[in-house]
C-alpha cells in the first residue's frame, strides 16, 4: 500500500522526507539535558567511535554554554553536527545510555549534539584555530567525511591542505548517500562551509585523481597523501537482464534523489534487492517518492539481514513490503524492466541453498540493486607498493599509514563501508598519524 | 472522623492551611478566591503607611529543570491605602465568617500601633500578626527585621500591641539572627499569644552576567531580597524545632512558614510542633489550587495513622531531634547495592571515591558496570544511597544488633574520648585510606 503521494514540489518532497531527528528547540534541549546523570566513565563515551565527552557537552548545554558544548563535540569529531543526526545513535551512544537498563528512554544524545553544533554554526561562532604554519603540505583524495576530518585536523597542526574531489560538492556520502529524512543537503553543506571558513583548506572540485601521472604530481608536490575515496559504484551482479532500462544501483539512485529531489520520477512498482541499511534506505525512499508498491527482497532470512532493526522498521512504516529467502536469478522484460525472477532459498546445513525448482516473478517497473558497492581498486592499483586485503580494502597500521609510507588512508576505503562517524574518526586520527610521521 | 479545624492561640480556622502575608493576600479578591479553593486562613499583606514599590520585584533560583526552587522578592508592605484594605477585610469576613483573617501589621510609633489595631479590629479581623521579619527596604526604615533582630525592642512593641489589642496576637520572627530563641523568648515575655516563623532570609539569588547586577534588576542595580521557596524549608524547620523545644516558647502555638508546598512538607512542620502552616511561594508558583494536594495528602496520612486532628501528632518528631552528643555511636549501617536494580551509572562509585570514604569498587568484570561495596571501608555515611538515581537500589542496612548504646556524652562522662592530637581513640584510626600516590593516573 502506498502511504505517500508522489511529491511534485520541493515542499511536498520535504513533507514526505520529514526529518527523523528534527532540530530541538531551546526548551526541549534544556529539559532533555537536565535528565543526564553525568555517569562516571560514561558508557555513552565508550560507545562513541570518536569518544566525544558526552556528559560534559550535555552539562554545557544545560548551563547554556552552547559554544563550549560545540567545542567539546568538535574537539573529538569534526563532523559533529552531521553525526548528531546521521549516526545510528540507537546502537551507539544512546544504546549505551544507562537509562536503557531502567526502561526509561535514553537521553537523546544525537539530537542534543546536533542542537548545540547547529546553534554554533548558525551563529558563525569562531571556535577553531589554525595551527602555526609548518611549511608542509598534505594532499587529500576525496572530500568525504574522512577527507574533511583529516583536513581540519591537519590545519590545526599547521599543514597546508588541498582536497581533490571528483564531484562538485563536499562531504561525500553524507550529502550524496544518506537518506534525505536523516539530514538535509543544506545542513550538511553548511557544516563543511563553517569548518572551511575557519580552517581554510582548499577543495578542488571536479578533480578526480584517475591516473598514475596525477598521483606522481601529488607525490612530488605534497609531503603526505591521505586516501579517503570511499567506495565506488554499485557492484555488477552478473545476472540475466541486469542491463535493462530501469535497473539502477542503490548508491546511484540515492545520489540522484538527493540532488534532484522531487524532479525525479519513480514508477509505480519498485523492487529493491538487498538486506543492508542501504537497501532499507532505498526502499523507504522509493515508497516516499510515491511508488505504489515497493518490495524489498533479501536472499536470506529476516534475522540474517545486515540492516539495523530500526532501519527495517522505518522502511516497513513507509509502506514497504518484504520478501525473505528469495534470490534474484534474472530480470525480465523487453528492453525495459518488467519484473524480477526469483528463486526460493533455504538454509541447509548452515549453507544458503537456492532451489531452482521453486521460482516466481515479481512484476515491477524498476529494480534497485542495493547489493554492495565496488571498491576503488583501479586507483589502488596505481599507487606503488600499496597493500590491500582480499576484500580490496586498503591495509593500514595503527597510525593510519599504508604500506607506502607517504600514503595514509581511512573511512570506507579502509573499513569496507561503515558510518560517517567512523570515517570522521579515521580522518582525524590519520592527520595525527601524518603529523607523527612527518615530525619523527 | 478527621477534623482539620484548628484553634491557633485563639484564632479559629477550618483547617491549618493559611496563606502567609505576601503578594497572594494583597486584596480581598485574592483571599476570597483562596478561601473558595480550600484555604482555611489568610494573613493579609502587611498593613501600615502605604509604600511605593519598584518595578521588577522577584528573582528566582532554578535548579536543573525545576523553576523557582528558591525565590526572593524586594517588594515592600502594602502599597494600597488602609481604608481600601479595611473595607475588603470587612467584606471577606461577611462571606467567610468561619475562616481566619489575620491582619499583618507594621508601623513605627506606639500611637500608630494603637490606631491601626483599633482599625483592623473594627474591620472584623480575627487576629493580628506583627511583621518583625521583612529583611528588605522596611528594615532600612527601622521596621520589619530591624525589630526582629533586637529582642528588647521587639518585646516592647509586643507589650504595646497586647495592651491595645483585644484579638489574638501572632508575632512573626525573622530568621536573620544567630539564635531564634532570643526574639522568640522576647515575644513570649512581651505576652504574644503565638509565634509564626520564618520570614524571608536576606539573599542575593543571582548576578546577571551582562550587567553585573543582582536579580531582580531595577534599572541596572539591585538590592538584597527576602529568600523563600522550597530551598529554605530546612532552615525554617530547624528554627521551628528550636522554638518548639524551648521550655517557655514551646508553650505558645507556632505557625510554620518556609518552603511549604506539599502535604509532606505540612506533615513535617506539624511533627516539629507547628499547628498552622503558612504558604506563599507555592501559591505564587502554582496558584491557590495547590492546596488540594496538601489537604488530600494530609487527610490520607491522618487516615493511615489513625489521627483525628492535627493535635494528635503535632510535635511528635520533637523528642527525636536531639543534640549530636546524644546519638548512639554504636549504631552501624552499611550500604548495600541491589545488582538487579543497578543501571551502572557508577555515580555511587565516584561519589564515594572522590567525595567520601573509598568504600565502593568497580567490577573487575568489564561486561557489567555494577559496583560493589567494600564493607570494611564503609562508614555508613549514606552518600551513595543519596546519589543513586534508582529507587531502592542502594539501601543502608543495619549491622549492629541494637543491644549496645554509647553516646559521646556518655564517653565524655567516662573520660573515654580522644584528648590529644594523636590519641589512640581517634574514630578513624586504622580505617583504610588509600596512599596519596594511588590517586595519580598521569603524574609520575
Amino acid at each position: 500500500m502506498a502511504e505517500y503521494k508522489r511529491p511534485k514540489t520541493k515542499a511536498e518532497f520535504d513533507k514526505n522526507f520529514k526529518q527523523k531527528k528534527p532540530l530541538m528547540n531551546d526548551t526541549e534541549a534544556f529539559y532533555e539535558a537536565s535528565r543526564c546523570l553525568f555517569c562516571y566513565d560514561a558508557p555513552c563515551i565508550q560507545a562513541c567511535p570518536t569518544s566525544i565527552d558526552i556528559p560534559l557537552f550535555i552539562k554545557q548545554i544545560h548551563t547554556d554554554n552552547i559554544t563550549g558544548a560545540s567545542k567539546t563535540i568538535f574537539d573529538s569529531n569534526w563532523l559533529g553536527n552531521a553525526c548528531g543526526v546521521v549516526c545510528p545513535t540507537g546502537v551507539l551512544c544512546e544504546g549505551a545510555c544507562v537509562y536503557n537498563h531502567q526502561d526509561v528512554p535514553p537521553i537523546q544524545i544525537g539530537r542534543l549534539q546536533n542542537y548545540a553544533t547547529n546553534k554554533t554554526i548558525e551563529a558563525e561562532k569562531v571556535i577553531f584555530k589554525v595551527g602555526k604554519p609548518n611549511g608542509k603540505k598534505i594532499a587529500i583524495i576525496g572530500a568525504g567525511p574522512a577527507g574533511i576530518a583529516c583536513a581540519c585536523e591537519a590545519r590545526t597542526l599547521g599543514y597546508d591542505v588541498d582536497i581533490y574531489e571528483a564531484k562538485d560538492k563536499p562531504s561525500g556520502l553524507t550529502v550524496y548517500g544518506i537518506a534525505p529524512y536523516k539530514i538535509t543537503n543544506e545542513e550538511v553543506l553548511k557544516e563543511v562551509e563553517y569548518l572551511q571558513k575557519q580552517l581554510s583548506f582548499n577543495i578542488k572540485y571536479n578533480n578526480a585523481i584517475n591516473s598514475k601521472k596525477e598521483l606522481a604530481i601529488l607525490e612530488k608536490d605534497y609531503d603526505a597523501i591521505f586516501v579517503g575515496v570511499g567506495l565506488g559504484a554499485t557492484r555488477h551482479l552478473g545476472m540475466d537482464g541486469e542491463d535493462k532500462e530501469g535497473v539502477v544501483g542503490a548508491v546511484e539512485f540515492i545520489e540522484e534523489l538527493r540532488m534532484k529531489q522531487h524532479e525525479i520520477k519513480i514508477p509505480a512498482k519498485v523492487v529493491v534487492l538487498g538486506g543492508g541499511n542501504t537497501a532499507m534506505d532505498a526502499a523507504s525512499e522509493a515508497a516516499r517518492m510515491g511508488a505504489r508498491k515497493t518490495v524489498l527482497a533479501y536472499r536470506n532470512s529476516k534475522q540474517k539481514m545486515g540492516a539495523y532493526g530500526f532501519e527495517y522498521d522505518l522502511a516497513i512504516s513507509a509502506g514497504v513490503d518484504s520478501l525473505f529467502n528469495v534470490t534474484p536469478i534474472a530480470i525480465t522484460g523487453n528492453g525495459k524492466v518488467e519484473g524480477v525472477k526469483f528463486a526460493k532459498t533455504e538454509m541447509v546445513d548452515g549453507k544458503l541453498k537456492t532451489n531452482m525448482n521453486n521460482t516466481f516473478v515479481v512484476r515491477c517497473d524498476m529494480v534497485i540493486k542495493a547489493t554492495g558497492q565496488a571498491k576503488q581498486g583501479h586507483l589502488y592499483d596505481m599507487i606503488d607498493d600499496l597493500d590491500i586485503d582480499n576484500k580490496t580494502r586498503i591495509k593500514i597500521n595503527d597510525e593510519f599509514q599504508t604500506s607506502n609510507p607517504k600514503y595514509f588512508a581511512g573511512g570506507d576505503a579502509v573499513n569496507g563501508g561503515a558510518e560517517v562517524v567512523n570515517a570522521a574518526y579515521d580522518g582525524k586520527m590519520a592527520a595525527q598519524g601524518i603529523h607523527n610521521w612527518l615530525t619523527k | 472522623m478527621i477534623d482539620l479545624s484548628i484553634n491557633f492561640g485563639g484564632i479559629k480556622a477550618p483547617n491549618p492551611f493559611w496563606l502567609a502575608s505576601a503578594p497572594p493576600t494583597n486584596s480581598g479578591y485574592q483571599i476570597m478566591k483562596a478561601f473558595e479553593a480550600g484555604w482555611g486562613g489568610a494573613v493579609w499583606k502587611t498593613l501600615g503607611v502605604p509604600v511605593v514599590n519598584v518595578s521588577s520585584r522577584y528573582g528566582s533560583v532554578d535548579y536543573r529543570n525545576t523553576k523557582m526552587m528558591g525565590f526572593n522578592n524586594i517588594e515592600l508592605i502594602t502599597d494600597r491605602p488602609l481604608a481600601d484594605n479595611l473595607r475588603e477585610i470587612e467584606e471577606v469576613k461577611k462571606y467567610f465568617p468561619d475562616h481566619a483573617v489575620i491582619a499583618s501589621l507594621m508601623v513605627e510609633s506606639r500611637s500608630e500601633w494603637e490606631q491601626i489595631i483599633k482599625d483592623v479590629q473594627n474591620a472584623g479581623a480575627d487576629g493580628i500578626e506583627l511583621n518583625f521579619g521583612c529583611p528588605h527596604g522596611m528594615c532600612e526604615r527601622g521596621m520589619g527585621s530591624a525589630v526582629g533582630q533586637e529582642p528588647e525592642v521587639l518585646k516592647t512593641i509586643v507589650e504595646w500591641v497586647k495592651e491595645a489589642a483585644n484579638i489574638p496576637v501572632i508575632t512573626k520572627l525573622s530568621p536573620n539572627i544567630s539564635h531564634i530563641t532570643d526574639p522568640g523568648l522576647a515575644a513570649v515575655q512581651g505576652g504574644t499569644d503565638s509565634i509564626s516563623l520564618i520570614n524571608t532570609i536576606k539573599s542575593i539569588v543571582g548576578i546577571d552576567l551582562e550587567s553585573y547586577a543582582p536579580y531582580p534588576i531595577v534599572d541596572g542595580k539591585g538590592s538584597n531580597g527576602g529568600y523563600c521557596g522550597p530551598a529554605v524549608k530546612p532552615i525554617a524547620m530547624h528554627m521551628l524545632k528550636d522554638l518548639a523545644q524551648h521550655p517557655e516558647i514551646g508553650k505558645v502555638p507556632l505557625s510554620g512558614i518556609g518552603g511549604i508546598e506539599t502535604w509532606r512538607d505540612v506533615v513535617e512542620f506539624i511533627l516539629l510542633g507547628a499547628t498552622s502552616v503558612q504558604v506563599c511561594t507555592a501559591v505564587m508558583h502554582y496558584g491557590f489550587g495547590i492546596v488540594r494536594e496538601m489537604e488530600a495528602g494530609l487527610r490520607q496520612f491522618m487516615e493511615e495513622k489513625n489521627y483525628n486532628t492535627i493535635y494528635d501528632f503535632a510535635g511528635k518528631a520533637l523528642p527525636n531531634v536531639t543534640d549530636w552528643k546524644h546519638l548512639n555511636l554504636k549504631h552501624k549501617v552499611v550500604a548495600e547495592i541491589n545488582p538487579d536494580k543497578c543501571i551502572g551509572c557508577d555515580l555511587c562509585y565516584i561519589s564515594c571515591d572522590d567525595g567520601a570514604h573509598q568504600a565502593i569498587a568497580l567490577p573487575i568484570d568489564t561486561t557489567n558496570r555494577i559496583p560493589s561495596i567494600i564493607e570494611e571501608n564503609c562508614v555508613g555515611c549514606n552518600l551513595c544511597s543519596l546519589v543513586c538515581p534508582v529507587e531502592d537500589c542502594i539501601t543502608m542496612v543495619k549491622r549492629d544488633d541494637g543491644t549496645e548504646s554509647l553516646t559521646w556524652h556518655e564517653r565524655t562522662l567516662n573520660d573515654d574520648i580522644p584528648v590529644t592530637f594523636d590519641d589512640d581513640r581517634a574514630g578513624g584510626k586504622g580505617h583504610f585510606v588509600p596512599t596519596p600516590a594511588d590517586a595519580l593516573k598521569h603524574k609520575k
